[in-house]
């Protein structure tokens, strides 16, 4: 379960940009968060993601509370989660080939020695070629480049799949393999998804419940 | 330009005598815009080259909105920026693309018109650009207003003390509040910078709006009103090639569609029929069509090819559930549909 209850959150010294947000995914459920631009859903997701540490509230992965914040949450539930972020060239070392930013969470964690399988995995799970495999950012295509961003977060094969409008950027035809490929993943491996986007038709089609943004709170929507 | 070209004549007479010959509906009486053949090439170290846009032929008529729809890195952007003679030095664009001028004046090319016409006469006066990252095309260190205001100036050389008051006007052309004028770009919404970018894309009276990718990012109410107003602009009697992958939005607004596919319009189809019952007749197109959320979700497979190393026949054929021997020879565009075997109507 992943679970957030009543948490608020915010940024350094200025209101909160939400306060008592509720929200729960069972594993293997995948849940769409509704809402316009500027609403607070992306916190909530870096929230959800361990990127964020909420200012009050309890976050629970796996019946885990996780108490014990310093810069970040703790590795290991770290890379229980994986995300994607809406934009692929601000979430991409320019500098890395697109099998090295795949690779990249294997090496961050020191099993450098795994990498070359599990691109060789990923890559056609994504769509990617060999060829494209070997080029930098700025040699491919926003669609191709979240591919490679969809592949980096499931290199840990997380439990939890946050995608933070991973589709706003693309066009329909890219959009729909990309969400089949989170769905292969999630087919194989049970794992729980907590999209977040404004696109009320996509997230109805993907997930098994939506929850709309109301109010600077999340409200439970349609099953 | 050699006036005795075949394509130049052809595309002549669609701006001179009024009417976008028969490929298109168009609900307009005369052409602002008429592209003939247009190429452009880019070339690479060690002799390679790019084909980012092939063959493009289109006409756009006064209070019609064209929309240009494909994947990312279809060509889509190449071709706005060739319009206004934005391209970068190793691109080489051939064709023609003639601007009709209201003036009386007969039409220019901009593929051939010089930098110092395209700067005085063409953009901003005669075509203007709604970008695709408003945030990134204002200028972030001065106000709303004084943007306008030099544009005003730049423009139209209003006098300073009307000058207030144009920017004014501007900016209401636009649906931005006045309330906002005196922000930086940093204090506006997404939505609101886009209608900034749309103000200053307005000053100049232009009767052709080539619009960007204007919607990438917003929400779909955004989109909505977005396009809605772009809409509104072209109902007063101008001309919109919107350029988008967001098949909603241009549901919403177009007139005409064209979809481009590595680098040239496979099909070119009033909007009814395209997004209505009977859809599209090339199979990329119903494959776009497929892979929305509220259709069918699947992805056209594969993925498009690189545009160095197009093959000879029909670039789409590798990905086509229903290409055939034929499709290594490319397809002619018929009826505005360049396929070997175009799809019938769907029952």
């Amino acid at each position: 379960m992943l679970e957030l209850d009543t948490v608020t959150a915010g940024y350094e010294r200025r209101a909160p940009v939400f306060r008592g947000a509720s929200l729960t995914v069972a594993p293997g459920e995948s849940v769409g968060l509704l809402g316009p631009s500027g609403c607070g859903k992306s916190t909530l997701a870096r929230v959800a993601a361990l990127l964020h540490r909420p200012d009050a509230g309890r976050l629970v992965l796996d019946g885990t509370e996780i108490r014990a914040w310093r810069h970040r949450a703790p590795r290991e539930l770290r890379t229980a989660v994986g995300v994607v972020f809406q934009q692929p060239r601000t979430a991409a070392d320019p500098r890395l080939t697109l099998a090295e930013i795949i690779a990249e969470p294997l090496r961050a964690t020191g099993r450098r020695t795994e990498a070359d399988a599990r691109v060789a995995e990923l890559a056609p799970a994504v769509g990617l070629t060999a060829d494209l495999l070997t080029r930098r950012p700025h040699e491919v295509s926003d669609g191709q480049l979240q591919r490679a961003c969809l592949a980096r977060a499931l290199t840990l094969r997380p439990r939890w799949l946050i995608c933070d409008e991973m589709t706003a950027m693309l066009d329909a035809s890219t959009t729909a393999a990309l969400v089949a490929a989170v769905e292969a993943y999630r087919t194989e491996t049970g794992a729980g998804l907590l999209a977040v986007g404004h696109d009320r038709v996509l997230l109805n089609r993907w997930c098994d419940r939506t929850v709309e943004w109301k109010d600077c709170l999340p409200a439970e929507d349609t099953p | 330009m050699n006036a005795a070209d075949p394509t130049v004549l052809r595309a002549l007479a669609a701006v001179t005598a009024g009417g976008p010959p028969a490929t298109g509906r168009g609900r307009a009486d005369d052409a602002v815009l008429s592209v003939r053949d247009l190429t452009v090439r880019f070339r690479l170290r060690g002799g390679r080259s790019v084909a980012a846009v092939s063959d493009a032929d289109f006409d756009l008529g006064a209070g019609e909105c064209l929309a240009l729809v494909g994947e990312s890195g279809c060509g889509k952007s190449v071709l706005a920026s060739a319009l206004l003679g934005l391209l970068p030095g190793n691109a080489e664009a051939s064709g023609t693309a003639l601007l009709a001028d209201p003036s009386g004046a007969g039409p220019t090319d901009l593929l051939t018109a010089d930098e110092k016409t395209l700067a005085r006469t063409v953009r901003g006066r005669r075509v203007g650009l709604v970008p695709q990252s408003p945030a990134a095309h204002l200028t972030p260190v001065r106000t709303v207003r004084s943007q306008l205001e030099e544009t005003v100036r730049a423009l139209t050389g209003t006098p300073r003390r009307a000058r207030r008051k144009a920017a004014e006007d501007a900016a209401e052309r636009a649906a931005f509040p006045g309330g906002h004028l005196d922000r930086y770009p940093h204090e506006l919404s997404g939505g609101l910078a886009q209608r900034a970018a749309t103000a200053l894309a307005l000053i100049g009276d232009a009767r052709l709006l080539l619009a960007d990718e204007p919607t990438t990012g917003l929400d779909r109410e955004l989109v909505d009103r977005t396009v809605d107003e772009l809409r509104r602009h072209v109902d007063e009697g101008r001309g919109l090639l919107l350029i988008t992958h967001d098949l909603a939005a241009a549901a919403r607004v177009a007139d005409r569609v064209a979809v481009m596919y590595a680098g040239r319009i496979v099909e070119i189809a009033p909007a009814p029929r395209f997004f209505g019952p009977t859809g599209p007749r090339h199979p990329y197109a119903r494959g776009l069509l497929d892979a929305l959320p509220d259709r069918a979700f699947t992805p056209v497979p594969g993925m498009p090819p690189e545009l160095s190393a197009l093959p000879d026949g029909c670039a789409f054929a590798p990905r086509c559930p229903l290409a055939t021997d034929l499709c290594a020879t490319r397809p002619e565009p018929r009826a505005g549909v360049a396929c070997h075997h175009p799809e019938h109507p769907r029952a």
